[in-house]
């Protein structure tokens, strides 16, 4: 028998240990695991391939000295194994699925189950992107249904599926923006981005050959109509604006925004993030907007899966249509559906085939799910939701732009911050009472945000969870604050050691020197 | 709306709670003209029996099933082990967001980090992101990061490199200063034209991207191909599309730069997406590589952890200067294709690429056999890919092709002219001989009509 190493006993044993709730929090066992290269042995298979029913072939003789002889350490394990591991891993996580995961600007709404299935379904799934038209036509059906939904939803004139992501769609949008101007006969010089923008934004407008120039809030968190005044100028191309903007506030004079800008011909371009306010109770092509993309991870329910895949479909006017990205769908003079290469303006591909077709699937079952009604009460419950938990947090956290809220409302650590406690101290504890953090530090015109967005999915006995969770940490703050700069406590690891990662990266695991 | 968690009455009760009125109080900031006084113009709200029943009935329009398929071109058909869909539907990863909070996704994290690791081993990289889009996008981002790395800005790039994947970089280049130029290949061998290349690279060359397997299936001679870039200080950037032929194929380690697309690693195709592209390069490279990256570290008490590091490279802290606009990558998917890739394993990943190569072999064996038909590239080494050109046009032999229910190649007139009544093909382990011979024979009914 193997040397079964001994489990050492435990250094305190204190005989029968009392559980303990904190809010809606006891904790189990999670059990550890270790990387899947450390638990793998020569030999092991979770494989059987069928018996080649065609001539055995050598290697060698048809690569050459092209053959690969050794593929490395990769593993070698059971299924049984592989099995346990990924969900010992599993564990580890929080998810939307265990509770409330406020993270402001991410829209971390519930994932359904029906999405799953469908876009599973093996005449969908197993479409390829070169297969001819004649065999595609339910496929490109489902486009067709997605893309007037959001046209609808959106208020605009034309749409492309094809980016992948948001920072994708802000990509695809500005070259739209570009080539618009372009054909003008000037693509002008810069972009305006608001300071409380995303860090994709300004970005995006370099990846694009643009100047940044960044336009300072007015008190309210707005856009500063005279500072944008000022700005504006014939080599202005755009401004970059999330509406309702990263504070959670809808830009009431956004009208007036968008006639700045259209007297000088420069373009209202609109980062979707927040459409979980809008969706059937306002649409941005109704107020001024150009060109703007959505994320169908955060409005549309489609899983974020740890960090994509997301989809960033570009709306549009009609000014710039024909600028769109190659192809576009179209319905052929026979009434079938299929694509058009035949684009002289496009700004060119932005992707392989035509976009992250499996979320299409997941965002139209979720739309078909809601209908007018349900994606209006959605819209409802979100503002609601936020306004609720801005309610029962206001005298307890400072509320830096007290106008009225929207999907998300930002608070700032001022007054914590002051006993030494900061948003992130806050974060992390608020790990131990069962909750996934709000965002941290975001936006940047908030000195030591909370930004906290609940979306439409979450219960008022888990809000109300979430508020007391707050406020026992706004309590903790002044009576415990070492509880709360070492917190969390109840996860399986502590704190990481971010600064030696970074210093010394340990990217890949290595077999140990022999 | 069974999604939403509220009854009418606790709607009420919340509203008072926030002291509004009724709900449209809380919109009021909308300025009136502006606000949806109409129910959108969308389908109605469907049950989940309707909705399951819709998208059936989409599937059932297209008619795919019961087709033999011969498409790769940059999506290849593999089969995919049943436990990788068991367990990215676990909730824990499915519902989980960008790892930032790393005490409560360690999951996750372990799991990049052990995708990063299998990267690395298989591309024969120091190092690998934690995945991007997919692999167009990737090459193009390769691109850029290698202007980054050189200060150079120009590169040539293969015209045996997937078209669509050329078209995208050409998008993403355009307005970086970075011009690209294309060099052809060998009419012979379907190879890089290697004296054209060399003509090509200069001082100013940035870099050089080739795609191996490339679009003809056809693998590139990697080694000689990075002596030409090296000479003249230029990066070489390897873009895979078909990463199955990593189990075979030996890694491209001459490169500076692989942009890796793993769809082949047990993702659907899925009409094109969701893929999963990947870079991996040499460590030196490090700082200039977009995309995440986790990274192993210790807790308070010593334990082993994972985070996301390096991310002073990244759009949200870098802004404008950021080495990408890139946020979302595609961990789900990158889970996939490390739960396929610890089910084949070390033997399975080669025992596959070798079934791979068998069916390839034979099937462009037996297809080139047949009369109007001929080879193209034969005499070079390839993957599970081969180009045919026939006496009859794409168009018709795929007509009669589909008649008989099966899908026969990619016509490549449409990007590659010159080749004339051309098709890509593709073999995969999925590909029986059944399918291969009866293919075979109907192209051969060709000849007796002509």
């Amino acid at each position: 028998m193997a040397t079964i190493e001994a489990i050492p006993v435990a250094t305190n044993p204190t005989g029968p240990t009392k559980r303990i709730t904190t809010g809606k929090v006891r904790a189990h066992q999670v059990q550890n695991e270790g990387l899947i290269f450390e638990k793998s042995s020569p030999g092991k298979r979770a494989y059987k391939l069928p018996p080649l029913d065609v001539p055995e072939v050598d290697p060698a003789a048809l690569l050459g000295d092209l053959v690969r002889d050794n593929t490395g350490n990769m593993p070698e394990l059971s299924e049984i194994e592989i099995i346990r591991h990924f969900t010992r891993l599993s564990t580890w996580n929080y998810a939307i699925d265990l509770g409330m995961y406020p993270l402001g600007s991410c829209t971390m709404k519930y994932n359904p189950r029906v999405n799953e299935l469908v876009a599973r379904i093996e005449g969908l799934a197993e479409a390829h992107p070169y297969q001819p038209e004649s065999l595609s036509q339910g496929s490109l059906q489902i486009v067709e249904l997605l893309q007037q939904c959001l046209i609808e939803i959106t208020g605009m004139d034309a749409i492309t599926l094809q980016p992948a992501a948001g920072a994708h769609g802000e990509f695809t949008g500005i070259l739209l923006v570009r080539a618009y101007h372009e054909s003008k006969g000037n693509a002008r010089r810069k972009i305006l981005v608001p300071d409380s923008a995303h860090g994709t934004n300004p970005a995006t407008a370099a990846l694009c050959g643009y100047e940044v120039q960044n336009l300072k809030s007015n008190a309210l968190g707005m856009v500063d109509l005279e500072e944008l005044a000022k700005a504006v100028d014939e080599d202005t191309a755009a401004l970059m604006l999330t509406n309702p903007s990263t504070i959670g506030v809808f830009e009431s004079e956004i009208h007036k925004i968008a006639d700045i800008l259209h007297a000088k011909g420069a373009l209202l371009y609109m980062d979707g993030a927040n459409m979980n306010a809008l969706v059937g109770k306002a649409r941005p092509g109704d107020f001024g907007v150009d060109v703007m993309h959505l994320n169908l991870h955060k409005t549309f329910s489609t899983p974020h899966g740890g960090g994509g895949p997301g989809s960033g479909p570009v709306a549009c006017k009609a000014i710039l249509e024909p600028f769109l990205p190659t192809p576009i769908l179209v319905r052929r003079d026979d009434k079938t559906l299929g694509w058009n290469f035949d684009r002289p303006q496009t700004v060119g591909r932005v992707r392989a085939s035509y976009g992250n077709y499996g979320m299409f699937i997941r965002a139209l079952a979720y739309i078909l799910a809601n209908g007018p009604d349900g994606l209006r009460q959605t819209t409802e419950d979100a503002v609601l939701n936020a306004n609720y938990i801005r309610a029962g947090l206001q005298d307890f956290f400072d509320l830096p732009y007290t106008t009225a809220s929207m999907h998300e409302v930002v608070f700032s650590d001022r007054r914590q911050a002051a006993k030494g406690i900061k948003t992130g101290d806050m974060a992390k504890r608020l790990i131990d009472y069962g909750f996934h953090p709000y965002t941290v530090s975001f936006p940047m015109i908030v000195s030591g945000a909370l930004m906290i967005e609940p979306t439409e999915s979450e219960s008022r006995e888990e809000l109300d969870l979430f508020i007391a969770a707050m406020r026992a940490i706004a309590q903790e703050v002044e009576e415990t604050p070492e509880l709360i700069k070492n917190a969390p406590h109840s996860t399986r690891v502590s704190r990481l050691d971010e600064t030696t990662a970074a210093r010394k990266p340990i990217l890949r695991w290595k077999p140990k020197a022999e | 709306m069974r999604y939403l968690p509220k009854s009418p009455s606790e709607r009420v009760e919340m509203l008072d709670q926030v002291g509004a009125a009724s709900i449209d109080d809380l919109f009021k900031v909308i300025p009136a003209e502006y606000r949806l006084e109409r129910d959108l113009e969308i389908p109605r709200q469907h049950g989940e029996s309707e909705i399951i029943d819709f998208f059936k009935a989409a599937a059932a329009k297209n008619g795919l099933v019961g087709y033999a398929s011969f498409l790769g071109a940059g999506c290849y058909r593999h089969y995919k082990p049943v436990v990788i869909d068991s367990l990215v539907q676990r909730g824990e990863f499915l519902t989980s967001y960008t790892p930032y909070q790393a005490e409560i996704t360690q999951g996750t994290l372990q799991a990049i980090f052990e995708f990063q690791t299998m990267i690395c081993e298989l591309t024969g990289m120091d190092i690998a992101n934690a995945s991007m889009y997919e692999g167009s996008t990737g090459a193009a981002e390769s691109i850029m990061m290698a202007a980054r790395v050189t200060g150079r800005h120009k590169a040539v790039v293969a015209s045996t490199v997937h078209p669509e994947y050329r078209e995208v970089i050409a998008t993403y280049t355009q307005h970086q200063g970075l011009p690209t130029t294309v060099v052809g290949y060998n009419a012979e061998t379907g190879r890089v034209d290697l004296d054209a290349l060399a003509a090509q690279i200069t001082e100013e060359t940035a870099c050089v991207l080739v795609q191996s397997p490339n679009f003809f299936g056809v693998i590139e001679d990697i080694p000689a191909i990075a002596e030409l870039a090296h000479a003249k200080g230029a990066l070489l950037v390897v873009s895979i599309a078909e990463a199955i032929s990593l189990g075979i194929v030996k890694p491209p380690v001459e490169a500076d730069i692989v942009s890796l697309e793993a769809q082949s690693f047990g993702v659907a195709i899925s009409y094109g997406g969701p893929f999963c592209g990947v870079i991996a390069t040499k460590e030196k490279y490090l700082r200039q590589m977009p995309g995440r990256l986790a990274g192993q570290t210790t807790d308070a008490d010593g334990n082993r952890g994972f985070v996301l590091t390096l991310s002073t490279r990244e759009q949200h802290i870098r802004r404008e200067k950021a080495t990408s606009n890139i946020c979302t990558n595609q961990a789900l998917v990158a889970l996939m294709a490390t739960i396929f890739l610890t089910v084949y394993g070390k033997e399975g990943v080669r025992d596959l690429a070798i079934h791979n190569l068998a069916k390839a072999d034979f099937a462009a064996k037996t297809f080139a056999a047949q009369p109007g038909v001929k080879q193209l590239f034969s005499g070079s080494p390839r993957f599970n890919e081969f180009v045919l050109q026939t006496t009859e046009t794409p168009a018709d032999l795929n007509a009669r092709l589909l008649d008989q229910k099966i899908i026969g190649g990619v016509d490549l007139a449409r990007w590659y002219p010159e080749l004339g009544n051309a098709t890509l093909w593709c073999a995969t382990e999925l590909n029986t001989r059944t399918q291969i011979e009866s293919a075979a024979s109907v192209i051969a009914a060709t000849a007796v009509l002509a």
